[in-house]
């Protein structure tokens, strides 16, 4: 006796709500930096590493990289959704996970930079909420990472679900985390 | 399934498949994809929280009694925080927040939701099993992993905390200085707590892609049953309350092991040490903890919504009155809850401003609150009531929930609530409204669903027993806080020996013994459990007569729910007191009928 595999419109869902519930913890810690920088006269301006600006760059470029990946993605593929994995699409798809990892660098260095002047999670209010926050951002954009690797074991495994309803909902999530760092990107720039 | 109609059923489409039934116990017991194993996982955690909370609460109920007498066997197992039995001030606070933490969090948000949904939902919509049956699993291991976290604080040092399950900062935040169990033990609370959240928002995730995306051919949304409706609800509410919490137990546990000042204030001094932390704001800990804690009622209390709406209208033999109305009324409760969390806030310190703009909503929801019950009212109003143990239970529901409605309603005026908060009102308000209400909604869902779940029916004579029991010894224990706490009994003291609350002594005692006289009659329950489990008479598919999908595969369903057929949905679940061709109801997938068309 079998049960069905997750129906592509289930995984969809999934990815959406998964997102509303990440946009909701990140309005939290929002709404606690805006209420603790109000009540807070002794608040600590600090400038942001510029890296974080080319930070953003690299990753709206994967988003940008993963799209050329999927529009690739023409087939053959069986009823089943499945293709070979020595097609064009493959190149753009390994150029989006190196960019990630570009973009991970990028926040270790900023981090680092910040450390440098001094700057730790602890030394005041502000860089508390800038450790966090962009701590909290690499640690769901590694979730992603860990998304893209699974939809190409996806593509290599003979049973499964379809690749591309996979990718589908991988895409989602991917650009919704360059999205979300953009936001970040822009309260910390005017917070902290 | 034998009257089921061959054409409301169908094979299902060719593609492929997987979770094929496992075969090895640790796969089909333990690591189970199954929810139907998850759900009784769920209920079976549940269970042990539940049975834990209440003998702490008995400990505490017995040294309020006798405050100057050693508790029985409390010497034994805890002699460290409790030498010869004795209960200090600060153990009375630690036993108090382990009650509170284990039974909102471990008992009254999983065993309603998690338990009585997972087992229920998949089949009531006609899928297999869950969207994401891996997050599924996750979701109660990782749920037991915080149970197993939490109940840790017991075996270190210091014990568990004592800042109560609310956590208020800056007491949970500075760490050993504030008291006994402020250090590790509050720091397990912590990440106990979240570790619960990550499990709740995987399984909120995977009722709402279920219901949305799994539904059968011909399950309408307006064909869901309550229960299945209220199980959605409830999942959007949590989804949104723990995502909420989880980012403020991650700031506590930094201000604690960090350094940071998320909710420390400067120039705090405790235990005559100046804390080493600046510009935190304690209001804002409030502010986080009842934007989840308030919803956290509603996540307990709206699956009973759901649980009694499926049972009454079966009992009664007629259908739920306005069906359409109690949905939209438990989304109002859903989006209302999300605006009266500074209800909890009267006493911070907050403007009078504020407190009438949380009040204004506050008194809102009772309205459909309030309209709900009159249509359980009105759905029991000039049937057949069947009687038997559910039905009992739905009974006590709607009746716990009213008397808990009313002193809510009291508490929500900032004036009044000025006086009543910090007594045993708050105590017998919340225990009658959240607590009992939910409890008697999961023993409602029991003795409903223990034929499904196991093939077996529980007695009815235990059952009686136990309901009747219940039901005073519930009342007897805490309506009298109520009194209590309009003599200005205050809460949260673990003893009255020598000032004016003496005289509250009596009630006190007639309150304990009450207690342990409810804790006693759940005995009846444990028993029945277990005897029928392993006794009692084989369930039918469809003991009940009901209408929903669950009641149309066997007793217990096999492993993919409808024996490799997906059923067709053609009626309503609310096809009671019509002429059907089982007797006076229609099953959802039953053959059109001409004149008894559902919804």
């Amino acid at each position: 006796m079998q049960k069905s595999i997750t129906p592509p419109s289930a995984t969809h869902t999934g990815v959406w709500v998964g997102i509303a519930a990440i946009i909701m913890s990140f309005a939290a810690y929002t709404s606690a930096m805006v209420v603790r920088q109000g009540s807070l006269p002794e608040w600590h301006h600090f400038r942001l590493p510029p890296i974080l600006y080319w930070n953003a760059l690299v990753l709206m470029a994967s988003s940008v990289t993963l799209e050329l990946a999927r529009q690739r993605i023409g087939g053959p593929f069986d009823r089943l959704g499945r293709g070979t994995t020595s097609r064009p699409w493959l190149s753009w798809y390994r150029v989006t996970i190196g960019l990630s990892f570009v973009f991970l660098i990028g926040q270790y260095l900023a981090w680092q930079r910040l450390a440098s002047e001094g700057l730790y999670l602890a030394t005041s209010p502000s860089s508390a909420f800038f450790y966090v926050l962009t701590a909290l951002h690499a640690l769901h954009l590694l979730g992603g990472i860990g998304a893209l690797f699974y939809a190409l074991h996806v593509l290599r495994a003979d049973d499964g679900p379809r690749p591309v309803d996979v990718l589908s909902a991988v895409a989602v999530y991917w650009h919704f985390m360059a999205v979300l760092w953009l936001y970040l990107l822009v309260i910390l720039a005017l917070w902290v | 399934m034998d009257i089921v109609s061959a054409s409301a059923i169908e094979h299902p489409p060719a593609q492929e498949h997987h979770h094929t039934a496992p075969t090895g116990f640790i796969r089909k017991y333990v690591f189970s994809l199954d929810h139907k194993v998850i759900g009784k996982q769920y209920l079976g955690l549940g269970l042990i929280a539940v049975c834990t909370g209440m003998v702490l609460s008995w400990i505490m109920r017995y040294h309020l009694a006798f405050p100057n007498k050693p508790v029985p066997l409390v010497g034994l197992f805890a002699p460290t925080f409790a030498a010869g039995g004795v209960i200090t001030p600060e153990f009375y606070l630690q036993l108090m927040t382990m009650h509170g933490t284990i039974m909102v969090f471990f008992v009254l948000t999983t065993a309603p939701f998690a338990g009585f949904g997972n087992f229920v939902l998949p089949l009531q919509v006609g899928a297999e099993d869950m969207a994401f049956p891996r997050f599924n699993m996750m979701s109660f291991w990782v749920t037991f992993v915080a149970f197993l976290v939490l109940v840790t604080a017991f075996f270190v040092p210091d014990g568990p905390p004592l800042s109560g399950w609310t956590a208020y900062a800056p007491l949970s935040a500075v760490g050993k200085a504030a008291g006994p169990g402020q250090g590790l033990g509050q720091s397990l609370w912590v990440v106990s707590i979240g570790i619960f959240c990550i499990g709740q928002l995987l399984g909120s995730l995977n009722f709402i892609a279920t219901t949305l995306d799994l539904r059968v051919k011909g399950m309408t949304l307006a064909r869901l049953p309550q229960s299945t409706w209220a199980w959605f609800i409830t999942s959007i509410i949590g989804l949104i309350a723990f995502s909420v919490l989880l980012p403020a137990c991650v700031l506590l546990l930094l201000d604690r092991v960090a350094g940071t000042s998320f909710f420390i204030p400067s120039g705090l001094v405790v235990s005559d040490a100046l804390q080493p932390h600046s510009g935190g704001s304690p209001l804002l800990w409030q502010h986080l903890f009842w934007f989840f804690g308030h919803p956290e009622v509603y996540i307990a209390i709206v699956p009973g919504f759901g649980i009694v709406s499926t049972i009454l209208p079966a009992m009664c033999r007629k259908p739920h009155l306005g069906p359409r109305v109690l949905i939209a009324c438990e989304l109002a409760i859903a989006g209302l809850s999300y605006m009266v969390w500074g209800h909890h806030m009267f006493l911070s310190g907050m403007s009078p401003m504020s407190a009438t703009l949380f009040s204004v909503p506050t008194l809102i929801i009772t309205i459909p609150a309030a309209i709900i019950t009159l249509l359980w009212l009105g759905t029991i109003y000039g049937s057949k009531l069947r009687i038997n143990t559910a039905s009992l239970f739905c009974l006590g529901f709607v009746s716990v929930f009213v008397t808990g409605g009313l002193s809510g309603f009291f508490l929500s005026q900032p004036s009044i609530d000025t006086y009543l908060h910090g007594t045993y009102f708050v105590v017998g308000h919340f225990h009658f409204v959240m607590g009992v209400a939910a409890m008697f909604g999961i023993f409602a869902g029991t003795y409903y669903w223990f034929p499904k779940m196991f093939g077996r029916m529980m007695s009815e004579t235990l059952g009686k027993w136990h309901f009747a029991l219940t039901f005073i010894g519930v009342y007897a224990t805490f309506m009298p806080m109520h009194w209590l706490g309009l003599a200005g009994n205050v809460r949260r003291y673990s003893s009255f020996p020598s000032d004016y609350m003496q005289g509250s002594l009596t009630l006190h005692r007639f309150i304990t013994f009450s207690a342990l006289f409810l804790g006693a009659a759940q005995l009846i329950f444990l028993f029945n459990l277990l005897w029928s489990r392993l006794r009692g008479p084989v369930a039918p598919d469809n003991p009940w007569e009901a209408t929903s999908l669950e009641w149309s595969t066997t007793s217990p369903p096999p492993f993919d729910n409808f024996g490799g057929r997906h059923p067709i949905v053609r009626h309503g679940p609310n096809e009671y007191g019509v002429s059907g061709p089982r007797g006076d109801y229609i099953m959802q997938t039953d053959p059109p009928v001409v004149g008894a068309e559902g919804a």
